[in-house]
């Protein structure tokens, strides 16, 4: 039975043993069509997905473009920056190693707290930076004390630097940290450490100033690290920039405006080129590429001569007898100025029930267009004024360049204001009261301008009546393309030139008759000699009590309370190439204050001549730097 | 009873004679299986014999003579011993519950001072020897009856709860299926197993709610692995896109991106198949997989050939669990089921894995070398 009960056994054993077997079969055969599915069918795509893991694409960010002045010399450049950097995973007890460094390289409590909080959050081979901006000396006593400072290594990066810092600094403006709002999608503004132009030329010239990325593939593991780079592709350093500014003549204005609250301007006549642009007090751009403190950036904005505004295209000034010219040219095309037209001015003038001051108070007799220009009489352009009418007077100071933005390549350039009729109506909805042509005339009441205007509408008195625009930028030269902004044939004003010639001559008395309010500051140099026009502006007005009481003299009144000091000039005289306009906030008198100034200006501009014509390269290089 | 007599029945096999049947053809094969163990683990190793390569080399040479010396013992030793050794590993499994060091996130690991010892390896070997020892104690006629299925139910289920408290997820599955396996062949009644799955399937809620929450997230994540790329489906996804971007050659030794680049998790433990399948491609699987194959043909033709019931039972037993190891690897890393900690037999680094698997495979031999011997009902030997 047992025998019996075994074969059975066995037979039922064996048959399930090969049902067994055969699922087994079947489930192997189950593996291997899988197997085939993954590495056969589906390779192409899993290949694809092995490729993404692996390879990591990390963005090279560009050398930005240079900043030069017509001669070349750099007014923004990339100055290596060392910085400390500590890496965590070589690092394994950072607190002592930080404690270690500080005795080298000063580090803040502040910083020492963000490199221990970056070193948490941060994966362990990414380096913190511990502090940039080391100096030489630094440099060489941290790599000496490498063995002694597990994990500390330096790095060299890039940053803007500028050279002539609060010299150029509303010319050049500055970079730093990319904003929220600035974002595009494009990574390079995701970059740590990436820089965009916030101001000046590097914002206007931002795009080709950049360049463009570099790629470099390199492949990474799965925690992310870098194993090794597989190629790459160089980026293309930005566009360089050349403006049309001398430098040295900015450097020269910028000093000669000394401690003063203002704005100066100097223009090439013919071509509009601006060869110096200086807006004071200034700030230094270097401070905000290494990001401004609190304290700084609170100092700069509370100051109340305001740094941080570029006065020479934002600030908006009541041009005072600066304006007279424009209302000659206006009386003049008028008709209503002629060589016989007199005007007795007997220190003030009477409309209506109100009087009109001249600033002379025992006033200047009769006197024609030129002794009004030259003495800078405010009755005789009352008169003028009145006669001409403010829409004229208006449509005079816009074709020379006031009352809208000149399209100066600046940001933040304001347009000023030149009252009309309808102007007044509509924005006060009260009709326009024929006083108001009167102050007008002599460049008060509501006509505002910038120092840029008048330069502006100086060039095109003394260039023969051509609507010259002012332009900083000369050229782009770079591998992404060069660009020369458009030389453009200015458009004729259509002034007579007889109208012009009148005016200029009158100009040229106002600094070169005895009896011209700027003879003092003529000058003397042969050749040399300017052409201009004072103007003190009022800041608020003269009450009744004042006047009567006799006036207190301006020294004595706050500075916030004293008269603007202007002038506009140009010279050679016989040959005007260079026009000025300088504005002294608060100082006190166009003749005293800001004409120095100018005729200074002038001086050097026409000993440095910048707009001669550059010949060969070589003479560039050569060009002596005050 | 009848008694027959037979000239080719040997009682007692001379040391030589045993040394004689040796099955060469499955040692070369180990041999082979491991070696490629070593060459992948070199590998792993970045190219080097350190950590792992040189290691894994000299435990197999180790786990080799461990394997003859288990097969030249007389297999009704074994028989005898079935039971305790059973009962040992019970035991064994027990006191890791209690006393075990937790390793690897489960406790798993007894500390016995000079080796460390995991109890479920162990318990598979024991498991296998009481399950054929029970079988072959019984007729075939109280094989067909329900009350003689319980003790070897209970058998499976004890140390399968265990391990699953511990919780290793695998070899849970491993003890069942291989259980279940072996009463399919010790001739176990059709309708019992249909029963048995259809209260498997009833059980499920109550044993999903039993599941950590790590072992709930790797169904979760088996079934849709998209669930959860950068989590818990991570694993699985970067095993396929290591497989299927081997291709049909493969990327070359060492050259494997997703291994070396460590996309790939435990590359060299229970992901290394998926290494082979980056670096040797298509092929490289096929030849692995060959191998196992020849190795499993060889198993079950020593199974079948056995003219005791216990090592008929014995055999088909180490075969299974020998299969399972492969294919539940194997169906692991390719997504075809949830990740489960099962290692590659001979091939994933591992000590103790590997030990379970040669005495396994030792007691094959031994099956083998006393295959003309017929055993009584409680270990005689039975010379009729």
């Amino acid at each position: 039975m047992a025998g019996k009960d075994e074969a059975t056994r066995e037979r039922l054993f064996t048959r399930r043993a090969l049902i067994l077997g055969g699922t087994q079969a079947a489930l192997v055969s189950a593996l291997v069509g899988r197997i085939y599915y993954l590495q056969v069918v589906e390779s192409r795509r899993f290949h694809m997905l092995a490729e993404e893991n692996r390879v990591s694409m990390r963005l090279l960010p560009p050398q930005r473009g240079r900043v030069l002045d017509r001669f070349g010399e750099a007014m923004a450049v990339n100055r290596q920056n060392y910085r400390v950097m500590l890496n965590a995973e070589q690092a394994p007890n950072a607190e002592a190693v930080l404690t270690a460094l500080g005795e080298i390289v000063p580090i803040a409590d502040v910083d020492r707290r963000r490199i221990l909080r970056e070193m948490r959050r941060r994966r362990s081979f990414v380096p913190v930076m511990v502090r940039d901006n080391l100096n030489w000396n630094e440099v060489t006593r941290v790599e000496v004390n490498a063995p002694d400072l597990p994990g500390v290594s330096i790095d060299v990066g890039q940053t803007r630097f500028y050279p002539h810092g609060a010299f150029a600094s509303h010319l050049v403006g500055y970079v730093s940290a990319v904003a929220e709002n600035e974002l595009t999608g494009d990574p390079l503004l995701e970059l740590p450490g990436f820089r965009t132009g916030k101001s000046g030329m590097e914002k206007v010239h931002d795009a080709p100033l950049r360049g463009r990325a570099g790629r470099s593939r390199v492949e990474v593991n799965a925690l992310g690290r870098v194993v090794r780079e597989l190629d790459r592709q160089e980026g293309v350093l930005g566009s360089e920039v050349s403006l049309t500014v001398d430098m040295g003549l900015q450097d020269f204005v910028t000093r000669r405006m000394g401690e003063e609250s203002g704005a100066a301007v100097a223009l090439d006549v013919h071509s509009g080129e601006v060869l110096a642009l200086a807006s004071v007090p200034a700030f230094d751009p270097n401070q905000f590429t290494a990001g401004i403190t609190a304290r700084d950036w609170e100092d700069l904005q509370r100051d109340e001569r305001a740094p941080l505004s570029n006065k020479a295209v934002a600030g908006l000034y009541a041009p005072g007898s600066t304006f007279k010219p424009v209302v000659a040219l206006a009386a003049l095309a008028a008709g209503i100025a002629t060589p016989e037209t007199r005007v007795t001015c007997e220190g003030h003038m009477d409309l209506g029930d109100s009087r009109f001051h001249c600033w002379k108070k025992e006033g200047h007799g009769a006197l024609g267009l030129h002794e009004a220009m030259t003495q800078s009489c405010d009755v005789f352009f009352y008169e003028m004024s009145r006669r001409v009418g403010i829409d004229r007077i208006a449509a005079m100071a816009r074709a020379l360049g006031m009352g809208e933005r000149t399209g100066l390549d600046l940001p933040s350039e304001r347009g000023g204001l030149i009252p009309t009729r309808e102007w007044k109506l509509k924005t006060t909805g009260v009709p326009w009261q024929q006083g108001e042509t009167l102050v007008s005339g002599i460049g008060q009441g509501n006509v505002l301008t910038t120092p840029l205007q008048l330069a502006v509408m100086t060039a095109r008195i003394v260039n023969g009546g051509i609507a010259v625009k002012p332009r900083l930028t000369r050229e782009l030269t770079g591998r992404e393309g060069g660009f020369v902004p458009r030389q453009g044939e200015f458009e004729q004003i259509g002034l007579p030139a007889q109208h012009l010639e009148r005016v200029m001559r009158a100009m040229d008395a106002v600094s070169n008759s005895p009896r011209g309010t700027a003879f003092k500051t003529r000058i003397e140099q042969p050749g040399m000699a300017m052409g201009g026009k004072t103007g003190t502006a009022q800041v608020r007005r003269i009450t009744l009590s004042e006047r009567e009481a006799g006036q207190i003299k301006p020294e004595d009144r706050p500075w916030k309370e004293r008269d603007h000091a202007l002038f506009i000039g140009f010279a050679p005289v016989a040959a005007p190439r260079y026009a000025v306009a300088v504005v002294v906030e608060h100082g006190i008198s166009g003749a005293r204050t800001a004409a120095p100034i100018a005729r200074d200006i002038l001086l050097e501009t026409q000993r440095r001549d910048p707009s001669r014509p550059r010949t060969t390269p070589e003479r560039v290089a050569e060009t002596p730097r005050s | 009873m009848a008694r027959r007599a037979r000239g080719l029945n040997v009682v007692e096999l001379s040391l030589a004679d045993k040394a004689w049947r040796i099955n060469w053809i499955l040692v070369l094969l180990l041999a082979s299986i491991a070696a490629i163990g070593v060459l992948m683990l070199y590998s792993a190793g970045g190219g080097s014999l350190q950590p792992w390569s040189q290691r894994h080399l000299v435990r197999f040479l180790a786990a080799l003579f461990v394997m003859l010396a288990v097969s030249l013992v007389d297999i009704r030793l074994w028989l005898r011993l079935a039971y305790p050794a059973y009962a040992l590993a019970l035991v064994l499994l027990v006191a890791v519950e209690t006393a075990g060091m937790v390793g690897m996130g489960a406790q798993r690991w007894l500390d016995l001072g000079l080796i460390q010892l995991q109890p479920s390896e162990l318990m598979k070997i024991a498991l296998v020897l009481a399950l054929a020892r029970y079988f072959h104690g019984l007729t075939s006629e109280e094989t067909g009856r329900i009350v003689y299925v319980i003790p070897p139910t209970l058998m499976v289920l004890v140390p399968t709860a265990l391990v699953m408290r511990q919780p290793d997820l695998g070899t849970a599955a491993l003890m069942v299926l291989g259980g279940g396996a072996m009463f399919f062949v010790a001739g176990v009644r059709m309708w019992k197993f249909a029963t048995v799955i259809a209260a498997g399937l009833a059980a499920m809620p109550v044993l999903w709610s039993t599941l950590r929450d790590y072992q709930r997230n790797r169904v979760l994540t088996f079934l849709d692995p998209e669930r959860d790329p950068l989590g818990a489906g991570y694993h699985i996804l970067q095993s396929k896109i290591a497989l299927g971007s081997g291709g049909l050659f493969g990327k070359g030794l060492l050259e494997g991106t997703q291994s070396h680049l460590n996309f790939l998790p435990e590359k060299q433990t229970d992901f290394i198949f998926t290494m082979l399948a980056e670096e040797f491609g298509m092929v490289g699987c096929l030849i692995l997989l060959g191998l196992y194959a020849l190795t499993l043909m060889i198993a079950f033709a020593i199974a079948l050939r056995s003219q005791s019931l216990f090592g008929r039972m014995l055999g088909m037993g180490v075969t299974i669990i020998f299969f399972l190891y492969v294919f539940i690897n194997v169906a692991m890393v390719t997504g075809l089921i949830p990740v489960v900690g099962v290692p590659l037999p001979l091939v994933s680094y591992g000590g103790t894995a590997m030990l379970t698997v040669m005495i396994g495979m030792g007691l094959l031999m031994g099956v083998d070398i006393h295959r003309d011997m017929r055993l009584g009902r409680h270990g005689e030997s039975v010379t009729s």
